[in-house]
């Protein structure tokens, strides 16, 4: 019913037109909250009365879908009409480590195919850990006009077919980020598909993750009528000889992707070759970001040394650098505050991080190799250099061998802002070396220290006393990861009943079983998904659970798609999560929904 | 060094490619980019039935997803030069269809012999394909066709189903028509 309606009935009847006081409200109201972006708050106020419902549906331009099967698409498009981003995430994490078969499912296509039509305004589409097919990429690139910004991180299903038809066809294309996805290699020539009539509107294009080779003379000829582009990030087919020529024609670039930063074989200038690189890099002015080095050939790594002192953030977590390597580059890096590399720099080159790096806020340090040795390049002394360097550090992902309890201590006193903790010590049960203990009491160092701590990934020998720990110090933590830990079932309960705001819990080879599970029932209607593999729950309990929590969607599945789900006498994969409409109707058969 | 490649160095009797009976290894990562490193799957079980899951596996085996490094990042590292899996989980090779605008890839170890093979492209091409016969010539419109070891192309058909699937290097369905008997 329109307000012009309304005026033309209450005229009609002589009378003065008085909208209805909720409607006068209603308008005020979507005027304000137009401004209101954040999640949580919309929630919030969605919640105050019916008429602020509507009002803040009406006005939500951002969706987010932090589990796809948690909603069916239809009724996101029902309650917010006008909506111009929507982002989906799909599976549970551990699929990155190949604990999901592949079929399991979380496809883009029910959303694109509700989206099509109940979205035409649609501009920025983001998902992660989705199944997305070249046909949903034809979808979105014919329903919506205005489509501006696409960005696909951990998704697969698509090929170089599918991001042809989206480049040549999104005439308003800004932003296409492909992050670390497994593209189809097609054989089709997307890049040449960009249109090339005219500057085009391209601020961001990422295809590091894209495997197959791309025709450079189009790549530069995009690159050279993109004078908005800020972000490029190539692929390791782009040599470093190619990537000059791009960064000359791009010196207004913030973000960079430098592809293998290796010469082709048949280069060979010796006299040139460093002079030319580095004032390519000195004229790229506003570069605070950097990655890519691929296939490093790490005597062109100081050609970066011209932006390093405006880096803020470096990765370089593809490069088999080691500490000699790194040292000349990384102590211009006063600015860094995001710092990804290879432990390939051993704990010496940490120390060189941590002497120069104040104002680091993350790092994430990953294994060369993955085999279980005894020795590692990196150990506790670099993770002590680090905190005692790195003051404000927020977020760490560390792999190493082996760990000490006094240097998690440690950093647990020195780094109080750590918001995300993510200790993996790469030898399964390994205890404290120095002393032979569990690592219990780093862990329980961190949770009771770092009072903002929110993601936690523990690792090492730990019995159930680290989950005490957990249970009753971490009480803002949100994300919990458990592998090969604990004693018991009382380890589990002590993180259900303690763990107050736990909303993703991912545990594999540890012994909890039923008792534990139980222990949560009150909890797991509050929580976003629990994964559970090759622990010790059994069938009867998942089905205790399902029966209870009937809002909850309890998949029960083997990872080699054997069908029923068990092994031996356990369930193999627990995986459930929170539903408004029930359970998925795309299950493949090899999962049991109970 | 990867444990699955002992096979290709036993000495067998019998055809090259032809298989004994193995132990079903259920492969469990993703078909396209497979970590070339990936293992055997290790029955957790090992540690979970003695009941002391605190028990340290043998260190020789390698764990699934363990340690959790994404497979694509590990792919990257051990400097994996050719975008085709090789060995363990299958056996993919790129399919062209004249005329058709995308490659597809077919894993040949999914099949188990030339039926489901075309079977399997016509669904994928949705098209009718049939192998050639002497006697009857070419029974559709489309002729599947492969390239093998030595870099030659074949008419699909001629050897066994065994030998085929380990020289075959890539598929292409050919127009019927275009075929050109060598």
């Amino acid at each position: 019913m329109s307000l012009a309606g309304l005026a033309r009935d209450a005229g009609d009847a002589g009378d003065y037109f008085i909208p209805y006081p909720d409607q006068v409200l209603e308008n005020v109201l979507e005027n304000v909250l137009v401004f209101l972006k954040s999640r949580r708050d919309r929630n919030a106020v969605s919640l105050v009365c019916k008429s602020w419902y509507r009002a803040e549906a009406y006005t939500r331009s951002e969706v987010f879908i932090g589990n796809c099967y948690a909603v069916a698409p239809r009724r996101v498009t029902k309650r917010f009409a006008r909506v111009r981003s929507v982002t989906v995430k799909g599976k549970p994490r551990f699929a990155d480590f190949s604990l999901l078969p592949q079929d399991w499912g979380a496809h883009f296509t029910p959303w694109v195919a509700v989206m099509a039509t109940a979205y035409r305004a649609l501009e920025k589409i983001h998902l992660k850990r989705m199944s997305v097919t070249d046909d949903d990429l034809a979808v979105v690139a014919h329903s919506f006009p205005n489509f501006k910004e696409l960005v696909l991180v951990c998704c697969e299903g698509f090929g170089t077919g599918g991001l042809a038809v989206v480049v040549s066809e999104c005439r308003h294309l800004r932003v296409l980020e492909l992050i670390e996805d497994e593209v189809f290699d097609d054989e089709v020539d997307w890049i040449s598909c960009f249109p090339s009539d005219g500057p085009s509107n391209l601020e961001s294009l990422s295809f590091d993750c894209v495997e197959s080779p791309i025709n450079f003379e189009s790549l530069e000829k995009l690159v050279a009528r993109s004078p908005l582009l800020k972000k490029l990030r190539l692929n390791r087919h782009v040599s470093v000889q190619l990537l000059y020529r791009l960064l000359i024609r791009a010196p207004q670039l913030t973000h960079l992707g430098t592809g293998s930063f290796s010469p082709l074989e048949e280069s060979n200038n010796e006299n040139t070759r460093e002079t030319d690189y580095v004032s390519a890099f000195a004229a790229c002015r506003s570069i605070v970001g950097l990655s890519g080095f691929r296939e490093i050939a790490p005597e062109y790594l100081p050609a970066i040394i011209p932006v390093c002192a405006n880096l803020t953030s470096l990765n370089l977590s593809y490069a088999n650098i080691d500490a000699e390597q790194l040292k000349p580059v990384i102590r211009h890096c006063h600015k860094l505050q995001v710092f990804w590399v290879l432990d390939s720099i051993c704990d010496e080159g940490l120390q060189a991080v941590a002497a120069t790096c104040k104002d680091l806020r993350e790092l994430r340090v990953f294994p060369i190799d993955g085999a279980e040795n005894a020795e590692g390049p990196v150990s506790e002394v670099g993770l002590l250099a680090i905190s005692l360097g790195c003051r404000k550090l927020q977020s760490i992902l560390y792999f190493c061998q082996q760990m000490t309890n006094a240097a998690v201590v440690a950093m647990s006193k020195n780094c109080p802002d750590l918001v995300v903790f993510r200790l993996c010590i790469i030898g399964r049960y390994r205890p404290d070396h120095v002393t032979g203990e569990p690592m219990d009491e780093g862990f329980g160092a961190i949770v009771k220290n770092c009072k903002k701590l929110t993601r936690l990934a523990v690792s090492g020998l730990l019995t159930d006393m680290a989950f005490s720990y957990i249970g009753q110090y971490g009480k803002l933590v949100r994300t919990l990861s458990v592998a090969f830990a604990g004693d018991s079932d009382i380890g589990l309960k002590y993180v259900l009943e303690g763990c107050t705001n736990l909303q993703k819990l991912e545990i594999r080879d540890s012994p909890f079983g039923d008792s534990a599970l139980r222990s949560g029932l009150h909890h797991f209607s509050n929580m976003r998904f629990v994964w559970m593999s090759s622990c010790q729950v059994t069938q009867e309990g998942c089905l205790d659970v399902a029966r209870q929590l009937p809002r909850l969607v309890v998949e029960v599945f083997r990872r080699d798609e054997e069908e029923g789900g068990q092994r031996g006498d356990f369930v193999d994969t627990l995986y459930m999560y929170r539903s408004l409409d029930g359970p998925r109707a795309d299950a493949p058969l090899f999962v049991k929904i109970l | 060094m990867d444990l699955i490649n002992f096979e290709a160095t036993e000495l067998r009797l019998g055809l090259p490619g032809s298989s004994t009976d193995e132990p079903e290894i259920k492969s469990t990562t993703s078909p396209v980019n497979t970590n070339k490193r990936s293992s055997p799957e290790m029955d957790s079980n090992v540690s979970d039935e003695n009941g002391s899951s605190r028990s340290p596996p043998p260190t020789k085996a390698q764990v699934v997803g363990w340690p959790p490094v994404r497979s694509y990042r590990k792919n990257i590292l051990q400097g994996r030069k050719s975008d085709q899996p090789e060995m363990g989980s299958g056996m993919y090779v790129k399919v062209s269809m004249d005329g058709a605008p995308y490659l597809r890839k077919v894993d040949l170890k999914v099949y188990k012999s030339y039926g489901e093979l075309l079977k399997g492209l016509q669904e994928m091409f949705k098209c009718i394909i049939g192998l050639y016969s002497e006697r009857e010539g070419y029974k559709s419109e489309h002729a599947p066709t492969y390239e093998d070891k030595d870099g030659d192309w074949m008419l699909l058909g001629d050897v066994p189903w065994e030998m085929f699937i380990t020289s075959c290097k890539r598929l292409r369905i050919m127009k019927s028509c275009e075929v050109i008997e060598s």
